[in-house]
């Protein structure tokens, strides 16, 4: 049994006037302390998945069932992390890496300095008193992910956190990420509609369609490749040829 | 270096240039406050306006002095200032908590929706005689008036507010199992408080007009009292006096409003 399996998962969002076939028949399955991508042009459904992954919403059809139970409504064991930070405007740096631990009631000083320990790993101790609008975006989505983290999630979904950075602070945070997943063990999720990301980051790619998004094609990324950082990776020679591959079928969806 | 820049001696006149233009402007306020008053005095002295009428500065002036002196006005003051803080309170957090009670329940407040659209169109203050009979001619009636004008239209504007809340806080709380009272306390609230505030200053002013109808209606004692008193006597220099004090003291409450938003809303 594997740790996630998403199992012939639709979703349809109703509305007085419309319904929306958001994904149709999607199945997946990752083992624990895999990175995974899924890859899909926008609309296609990506960020439905991971809120019915998260418990965020319950699924038309089919069920999702992480370490042995199936999900129903949010649990201890997901953490979220969305497109844009969302820290909150009216708390410091601090108040907002601790907001999942004071939601949870595990508050204490010893998760506090556990917490304040990973804000120090990512380089942003000093800005702990400070409100998030004094920060750059990049700071931001570091912030971002201590809080995330703090309530020691064992899975994790990525829902285009990278997408808002200019291009030099996204190569930076997917190499802060991908090592501080690793360094934790950490079983993720990474949404994105950003062919390179998908690669440089993940052991395996799940190919989206349009929508109703369901799984068109999985790429399984060499170790060779899933093992280095996501900077090296880009720099590769394997890294273009599974570019190509991908690119291809994509192309192949757009008819 | 191609050219000498003193970027020093810029920024000084740039500055210069900032206080020159603020003098500029406090002048010209300057200015229509002292022409306003001294075309008044002038109006009526020159008998241009009727002086019984529309009194004149100095008459105002006067019979403030004398009332200070004799310490009269200041009961008249405190109460009406009591009421109406009271009245502004009671309503701008009633209506807070209402709004909130509307958001608890959606279902609620799709039943209360064409009721607050009649409850917002009525003119508040035909409801005061009915108060006066209900609640008796007391403060009780005033202080309510100063409240139920406010109370509907702080409803509306907060609720809104609540519901236009931006739903990626709420995911973010909910992801980590947030409760609907957390998520109304870390996101909903908080997010609010810009909307909150400029009800606060919008219930200034309302709160005024509630109290100062619900003390014509009384007629007992206050500053709205007074300017019935001098109407019904024809003692209008007492009408002026006391309209006077209501706008120092209105604008006083709304500079009040104004330091605690700025203190509320800094780090936005
Ligand atoms: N709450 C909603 N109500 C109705 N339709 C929705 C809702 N959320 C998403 N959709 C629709 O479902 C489809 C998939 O959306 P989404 O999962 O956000 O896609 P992606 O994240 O891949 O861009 C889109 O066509 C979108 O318009
Ligand atoms: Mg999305």
């Amino acid at each position: 049994m594997s740790f996630l399996q998403i199992q012939d998962v639709s979703h349809i969002y109703f509305s007085k006037k419309d319904r929306t076939l958001a994904i149709k028949d999607v199945n997946l399955s990752i083992e624990e302390g895999e990175f995974i991508s899924i890859l899909g042009p926008s609309g296609c459904g990506k960020t439905t998945i991971l809120s019915i992954v998260a418990g965020l919403i319950q699924p038309t059809i089919g069920k999702v069932i992480l370490d042995r139970e199936t999900i129903v409504g949010t649990n201890k064991n997901t953490g979220y992390m969305l497109q844009q930070d969302y820290l909150f405007p009216w708390k410091t740096i601090q108040e907002n890496i601790f907001l999942g631990l004071k939601l949870t009631n595990q508050l204490n000083e010893k998760t506090k300095q556990k917490t304040l320990a990973l804000l120090n790993e990512m380089g942003l101790s000093h800005v702990k008193n400070q409100y998030p609008t004094q920060l750059s975006g990049g700071m931001r989505q570091r912030v971002s992910l201590v809080r995330t983290l703090a309530t020691n999630p064992k899975l994790l979904l990525l829902d285009e956190p990278f997408s808002a950075l200019d291009f030099q602070t996204k190569l930076k945070l997917e190499d802060l990420v991908f090592e501080t997943l690793k360094q934790f063990e950490k079983t993720a999720i990474l949404v994105t509609h950003d062919i390179g990301e998908a690669i440089a980051m993940s052991n395996r790619i799940y190919l989206f369609t349009n929508r109703p998004g369901t799984v068109h094609k999985v790429f399984e990324i060499p170790d060779e490749l899933a093992k280095i950082t996501p900077f090296e990776a880009r720099n590769h020679p394997l890294y273009n040829e599974i570019f190509q591959e991908v690119w291809k079928e994509l192309e192949k969806l757009e008819k | 270096m191609k050219s000498k820049i003193n970027i020093e001696s810029m920024h000084n006149e740039y500055k210069q240039k900032l206080i020159r233009e603020r003098r500029f402007v406090v002048f010209f306020q300057l200015l229509i406050f002292i022409a306003f008053f001294a075309l008044w005095e002038i109006a009526s002295n020159l008998k241009w306006v009727d002086p019984l009428v529309f009194s004149s500065p100095s008459k105002v002036w006067n019979l403030l002095v004398e009332n200070i002196i004799a310490g009269t006005i200041f009961s008249h003051i405190s109460i009406t200032l009591f009421e109406t803080i009271l009245g502004f309170i009671i309503g701008t957090v009633a209506g807070t908590i209402l709004a909130a009670i509307l958001w608890w329940s959606p279902f609620l407040s799709k039943v209360l929706d064409p009721y607050l659209v009649v409850l917002n169109a009525m003119p508040k203050v035909a409801l005061g005689p009915i108060l006066i009979v209900a609640l008796g001619p007391t403060m009780t009636s005033i202080v309510a008036m100063g409240a139920i004008i406010s109370v509907i239209i702080t409803t509306i504007v907060v609720y809104t507010s609540f519901r236009e809340t931006d739903p990626n806080y709420i995911k973010v709380l909910q992801s980590f199992g947030a409760t609907r009272w957390q998520c109304f306390k870390e996101a909903i609230l908080p997010s609010s408080f810009p909307a909150i505030i400029s009800t606060l200053k919008v219930n200034v002013g309302l709160s005024w007009v509630g109290v100062v109808v619900g003390e014509f209606l009384v007629s007992k004692q206050g500053l709205g009292y007074l300017i019935i008193y001098g109407f019904q006597v024809f003692n209008f220099t007492l009408v002026m006096q006391s309209l006077l004090i209501i706008v120092i003291f209105a604008t006083i409450m709304y500079k009040i409003v104004e330091v605690i938003e700025n203190a509320l809303i800094k780090n936005r």
